[in-house]
């Protein structure tokens, strides 16, 4: 039997591309606010945790675990994996759009591998499905 | 900013990469054993699902084994370049993940998904340049 993934279950994987990539640039935005943290000055963590961009990127991140964990529950980690790679063309996506950096032609040929990448999986089956084990077909007749 | 050498250098990239295998592999292979939190959830509530998961040794071994990748990343990144140290080991963990899977978790990793992990480790390393 094939494992196709039902739409509620699609938009659990885009919240994993989506929260990991928009965690990771309000990290990044809102550490570039704070300034480099170095080991003689560990208190700036302290004030790090203080920034809206910090604090809303570590929401985004444990809500991106939670996703993932979900994904994983259901899906192969080889599935869960590559669909959620989407979210570094995400990031890079971000990092020109809203942080106005410069995206080289290789890293547009690293998008354009990694959306093939994901398109490969994505048509595949979700789940391996392994014969059921002795004792479990025994229960199946009580 | 390289500042060791080139076995070093490929020893400390290779210790992200296989504690990060070690992490996902185990984290994996718990919510497998668990089940599909979907259906936990709603039987239990998402506490009941909370449980479930932070209750499983293998998770909690799968999460150490995270934060030693991230901390070992972190050692690294101080005398690693990292333009080399984040895309090769990302790379590396994601072929590593896809072999690892196939032995550990016995999943079926058919052609598709080999060609998608070699396509998508090479989008990571043209990405970091």
């Amino acid at each position: 039997m094939k494992h196709t993934l039902s739409p509620q279950r699609y938009l659990i994987l885009l919240a994993v591309m989506l929260t990991v990539s928009v965690g990771d640039t309000m990290l990044s935005h809102g550490m570039a606010q704070v300034g480099p943290v170095s080991m003689h000055h560990l208190g700036l963590l302290m004030i790090a945790m203080k920034n809206p961009w910090v604090i809303g990127g570590i929401l985004l991140l444990i809500g991106y675990f939670a996703s993932y964990l979900t994904a994983l529950s259901w899906a192969d980690l080889t599935f869960v994996l590559p669909s959620t790679a989407f979210g570094y063309v995400i990031i890079a996506l971000l990092a020109k759009f809203w942080q106005h950096e410069t995206i080289s032609p290789y890293r547009w040929l690293g998008i354009t591998l990694i959306v093939c990448g994901v398109g490969f999986v994505a048509n595949g089956p979700s789940l391996t499905e392994h014969p059921p084990k002795p004792s479990e077909q025994g229960l199946e007749h009580v | 900013m390289t500042t060791v050498g080139v076995v070093e250098k490929w020893v400390l990239i290779d210790a992200v990469a296989v504690s990060a295998i070690a992490g996902d592999i185990l984290t994996a292979g718990a919510m497998r054993r668990i089940g599909d939190l979907d259906l936990i959830r709603a039987k239990s509530g998402i506490s009941g699902a909370a449980k479930a998961v932070v209750s499983s040794p293998m998770f909690l071994l799968g999460v150490c084994a995270m934060a030693v990748s991230f901390f070992s990343l972190l050692f690294t990144l101080s005398v690693v370049d990292v333009s080399l140290a984040t895309p090769a080991s990302a790379a590396i963990t994601f072929i590593g993940n896809a072999f690892a899977a196939k032995f550990f978790l016995h999943e079926n990793v058919d052609k598709r998904r080999w060609i998608s992990v070699a396509f998508v480790a090479a989008g990571i390393i043209l990405l970091a340049r």
